[in-house]
């Protein structure tokens, strides 16, 4: 014989509920493990503070000069120009220079000037160089002027082609943000699947009147409101570092939410692939690392060669990147941004959808 | 009285890629009735965890049918959900939670109160754990949390999947008076087990299953009688001589070594009159036979834990 199950009219109400008290259950452990907090929440503004130290000085430093013997050329040169100090001889110079302790040495014989150029700290002992030879042809060029003052000579400015105003937090803080919404959506979506298939949690809910589709939909809840909340206090501390917010930088919102859906596509297919945890930080590194060269999240895309700029046109990040940087940055309406928005909903449909078919529920 | 499941001939192959093809379940039927406290016995990999998990509704199984309180379980449907409480092989808990958390957000999904889930931490004996983490919880309570959780919505049908593996035999005797009072709630009660003394001690009815088949179901009592064998009993050595060993067996099995007597009786009563009169009842041991004996005798082979 069959019975037919009661019909129970609260089971359409309760949904709301259940999903609640998911989305809440999952977010209290998603607050408990530090590690997930300091990953998502604090390294991205750590990063900032950092490169922005790194690049952010836009003072050439000082090369030290050692003068050995008497250098009389170094006496046209501006105060302020080079730290110079004495050597007792050539041999003493190129010590020093070998351990480091300056960037170039410089010998005057009559005419002859003779510069050695530190290679152990090669990025100042090059501009050592270059400011040591630029003082060279002044002083030529001046001599050359007295001898003949009626001869033109041709004289070299340079300027930096990029906006001056453009201080490297503003260059730097959206790059940077995409980054952390990447990783927090591909870690955080690949590390889930993992402990799914280890904790057979999925299994068990599924048995309950909630389905499965509820747990996952609060699942991905709490992976966009973790974004949200990224994104807001990574621009605090930008904003702290001096970055200038425009007004149209709530549109961030709509961004980081697509953004994150399309990472968390990415990470459900690794988490599909990958069968332990780390092996799901691995696949993660592997994915997220070069997406963010290709991408310009550490320094700008025009810098990087041809056929990276052709590769990022397919990674999500450089969509998110520019489209942070004109809204946030830059101050453009929303409507500049709609080729970012139209792209990043395409590449999450599209990685869903792929994740979707191939995803062994079995294993769950 | 009515069916609470019904299966008929399930079917279920594992195809894997390194392991070739796995027959776990190969042609399963068998029936539960409401209210009854039924268990399936077999060794690791005889197909347990597969069945039940057709049977709840977790997986497909290649042919065969089964029905739940009346229903299908596939697809999955959540008023068939609310009716019956879960407890898989594997705990499965939401990180970082702790135990009162934990069993309120299961109660949350089945619509039940906070007050029914403090009472279900009371019924299992955790509510002094209320506040500590899950994962810090020892196997035996983290499997009490587990039965809580499937209890907590009140369920008329429970399906508990080898609660008491793993398990020290105090917290295994524990887990055996709660098993038992869920019974006696009137619910009805499906158990996996490869222990025998368990699957003698709390069910009903047994199926006993190897190799993904079932090859005998009843209750323990008529599942031993039927294998009409003789009872055991075993004295210490040097009470006896051989031949009065073989006098008092009357024409039955009487063995001695070095050690012991050993008789084999169909009149156990007889014998034991016999052996008291004769003051050689020292090393006394008696065995009926059980359920390994009946294991024995369906599959040919010894049972093996
Ligand atoms: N997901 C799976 N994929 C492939 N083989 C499996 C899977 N689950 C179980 N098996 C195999 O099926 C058989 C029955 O397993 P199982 O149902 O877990 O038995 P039990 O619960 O009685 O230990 C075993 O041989 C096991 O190795
Ligand atoms: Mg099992």
């Amino acid at each position: 014989m069959s019975v037919e199950a009661p019909v129970r009219a609260e089971t359409g109400t309760r949904r709301p509920r259940a999903f609640a008290s998911l989305v809440k259950a999952l977010g209290i452990s998603w607050v408990r493990d530090r590690s997930q907090v300091f990953f998502n929440l604090i390294l991205p503004g750590m990063f900032l503070v950092l490169l922005v130290s790194v690049y952010g000085s836009n003072e050439t430093p000082v090369p030290s000069v050692l003068e050995v013997g008497d250098v009389p050329v170094l006496e046209r040169a501006e105060p302020g120009d080079f730290e110079v100090s004495g050597a007792a001889d050539l041999d003493a110079a190129l010590e020093a220079l070998e351990e480091g302790d300056a960037d170039a040495a410089i010998v005057q014989d009559g005419e002859a000037v003779t510069v050695y150029y530190s290679q152990t700290n090669a990025t100042t002992g090059v501009i050592a160089l270059e400011q040591l030879s630029a003082l060279v042809d002044d002083v030529n060029v001046a001599v050359l002027s007295e001898a003949a003052p009626d001869t033109p000579v041709l004289e070299l400015e340079t300027d930096a082609a990029e906006d001056n105003s453009l201080e490297p937090v503003q260059y730097l803080a959206p790059g940077i943000l995409a980054w952390g919404i990447a990783i927090s959506g591909v870690f955080g979506a690949a590390g889930t699947l993992v402990d799914w298939k280890r904790d057979k949690l999925i299994r068990r809910l599924h048995l309950t009147p909630a389905s499965a589709g509820t747990f996952v939909g609060a699942r991905i809840t709490v992976s966009l409101l973790v974004a949200l909340l990224q994104t807001a206090l990574f621009l605090a501390v930008a904003v702290a570092m001096g970055m200038e917010l425009s007004a149209w930088t709530w549109f961030a919102v709509p961004l980081v939410l697509l953004g994150t859906a399309a990472f968390l596509a990415i990470g459900v297919v690794i988490g599909g692939i990958a069968k332990t945890g780390p092996g799901a930080a691995g696949l993660s590194n592997m994915v997220t690392m070069p997406m963010a060269f290709i991408s310009g999240a550490f320094f700008p895309l025009t810098a990087a060669p041809q056929w990276v700029q052709w590769l990022s046109v397919i990674s999500p990040m450089r969509y998110l990147n520019d489209g942070l940087q004109a809204v946030v940055v830059q101050g453009a309406s929303p409507a500049a941004v709609l080729p970012e928005i139209a792209f990043m909903a395409v590449f999450a449909a599209v990685v869903a959808v792929f994740a979707w078919k191939t995803f062994k529920f079995d294993e769950l | 009285m009515d069916a609470a499941i019904e299966v008929n001939d399930l079917q279920k192959t594992y195809r894997g890629r390194r392991t070739g093809e796995v027959r776990a379940v190969d042609g399963v039927s068998f029936r539960v009735e409401a209210g009854e406290f039924f268990g399936i016995l077999g060794p690791n990999g005889a197909g347990k965890t597969t069945t039940l998990e057709i049977v709840e509704g977790l997986r497909r199984p290649d042919g065969g049918e089964v029905r739940l309180l009346g229903q299908s379980p596939w697809p999955h449907s959540p008023a068939l959900s609310q009716r019956m409480g879960v407890q898989l092989q594997a705990s499965s808990f939401f990180e970082f939670l702790t135990v009162r958390e934990q069993i309120e957000t299961f109660a949350e999904l089945y619509g039940a109160s906070r007050a029914r889930a403090a009472e279900m931490l009371e019924q299992v004996g955790l509510s002094d754990k209320a506040r500590t983490r899950c994962q810090k919880l020892s196997g035996g309570q983290q499997q009490r949390l587990s039965i809580a959780c499937a209890l907590v919505g009140d369920p008329e049908l429970v399906f508990l999947d080898e609660p008491t593996a793993a398990l020290d035999p105090q917290a295994r005797r524990n887990l055996w008076d709660l098993m038992r009072s869920i019974n006696d709630e009137g619910r009805t009660v499906v158990l996996t087990t490869h222990y025998m003394e368990e699957a003698e001690a709390l069910c009903d009815r047994v199926a006993i299953m190897d190799a993904g088949r079932i090859l005998a179901v009843d209750s323990p009592a008529e599942l031993i009688r039927g294998l009409d064998a003789p009872t055991r009993v075993t004295v210490a050595a040097g009470q006896l001589s051989e031949e009065r060993a073989k006098e008092l067996a009357e024409g039955e099995t009487a063995a001695s070594d070095d050690e012991a007597v050993v008789f084999e009786t169909r009149d156990p009563q007889r014998l034991l009159t016999a052996l008291a009169a004769e003051g050689a009842l020292d090393g006394l041991a008696v065995r009926t036979a059980n359920l390994e004996d009946v294991f024995l005798n369906v599959t040919g082979r010894e049972w093996r834990e």
